[in-house]
């Protein structure tokens, strides 16, 4: 282990700022890249679900009408 | 026929592509993270400090990385607009619509780092030399291609624009990774060469790359799954897509 304690691990040396500020903004872009996504694809396939209810129930009233 | 180039044909359906997709990303998210956390334990936790920056060199372990792999989904991007202008193949469109917001956000990153490098090294967030503007070019150029492909409601004409955008906007690439040969800039040479090797210590040089490929990894991750939501939304109306969204064919 290269470190002593954790504030001489949080502060890098007095560049805590410039070392922190990379890894966490790399850190949120990410993670809010991968939530992002995984929500973008859920609510995709509820509407398209919806769309084809939708459509399900169309034609069957169709049918309903011609019987 | 050999069988190889039945496999990539049969894949290069957006059905097959889907499953295929499904089934490889959450490997891939895994390798990322393993790779990500070792890295991160070697970068942080084992290599010592340089004598030159200090602490503050360990941004190399995600500057590198981020700016490596914004210069290559790039590349990626060109790769399959050629393939979608030459052949018309449906999923190279999409392929680049799942990689250009990555790509996107790896250059911003790579700026982003870059400018919180620069600063305590240099002594400015900013300067307009020729690898940090080409660098802000390229980051233009992702936000042009998804501004440009957004614009255009016809998918074919959409993929079309934008597979040309690509193509034109890769000659910006090796410009990018030669500029600090070409001029003389304030940004340093490259650290790790393929014909000089690397003028790094090892260990910070195995954090480094193994950063670079969990970096790798996620986008493959990322796009993977990013393209399933895309291929779903254009194959709204065929029955694949339908038998798919039904209750019970869950994921």
């Amino acid at each position: 282990m290269i470190w002593n304690s954790a504030g001489e691990f949080w502060a890098m040396g007095g560049y805590g700022l410039y070392v922190w500020g990379s890894f966490g903004v790399t850190v949120l872009l990410m993670g809010g890249e991968v939530i992002l996504a995984g929500r973008h694809h859920r609510r995709t396939r509820e509407s398209l679900q919806m769309q084809a209810m939708t459509r399900d129930s169309a034609q069957d009233s169709v049918q309903d009408w011609q019987a | 026929m050999t069988p190889h180039s039945n496999v990539l044909f049969r894949f290069a359906a957006p059905q097959a592509f889907y499953g295929l997709a499904g089934r490889l990303w959450p490997w891939v998210a895994t390798l990322a993270t393993v790779f990500g956390v070792w890295g991160l334990w070697i970068g942080m936790f084992v290599a010592p400090i340089d004598f030159q920056q200090g602490q503050a060199y360990r941004i190399i372990f995600v500057h590198v990385p981020a700016s490596w792999m914004s210069m290559i989904i790039y590349l990626a991007m060109a790769f399959w607009a050629v393939l979608g202008l030459t052949f018309n193949t449906r999923l190279s469109g999409m392929m680049n619509r799942a990689l250009a917001p990555t790509g996107a956000m790896f250059a911003f990153l790579s700026l982003w780092t870059g400018a919180l490098w620069g600063k305590p090294m240099w002594g400015a967030w900013w300067v307009w030399d020729a690898r940090l503007t080409s660098e802000l070019i390229l980051f233009f150029l992702y936000l042009g291609f998804m501004g440009l492909t957004a614009s255009i409601d016809d998918p074919r004409r959409s993929d079309k624009a934008g597979g040309l955008l690509a193509l034109v906007g890769a000659i910006n690439v090796p410009i990018i990774y030669f500029s600090v040969r070409w001029w003389n800039t304030l940004h340093q040479g490259a650290s790790v060469t393929v014909t000089q090797g690397s003028s790094m210590a090892q260990t910070m040089l195995w954090a480094m790359l193994l950063m670079a490929l969990a970096f790798w990894l996620y986008a493959i991750a990322i796009a993977l799954y990013r393209i399933r939501t895309l291929i779903l939304e254009r194959e709204k109306l065929t029955q694949w897509v339908e038998a798919e969204l039904r209750p019970e064919g869950a994921s």
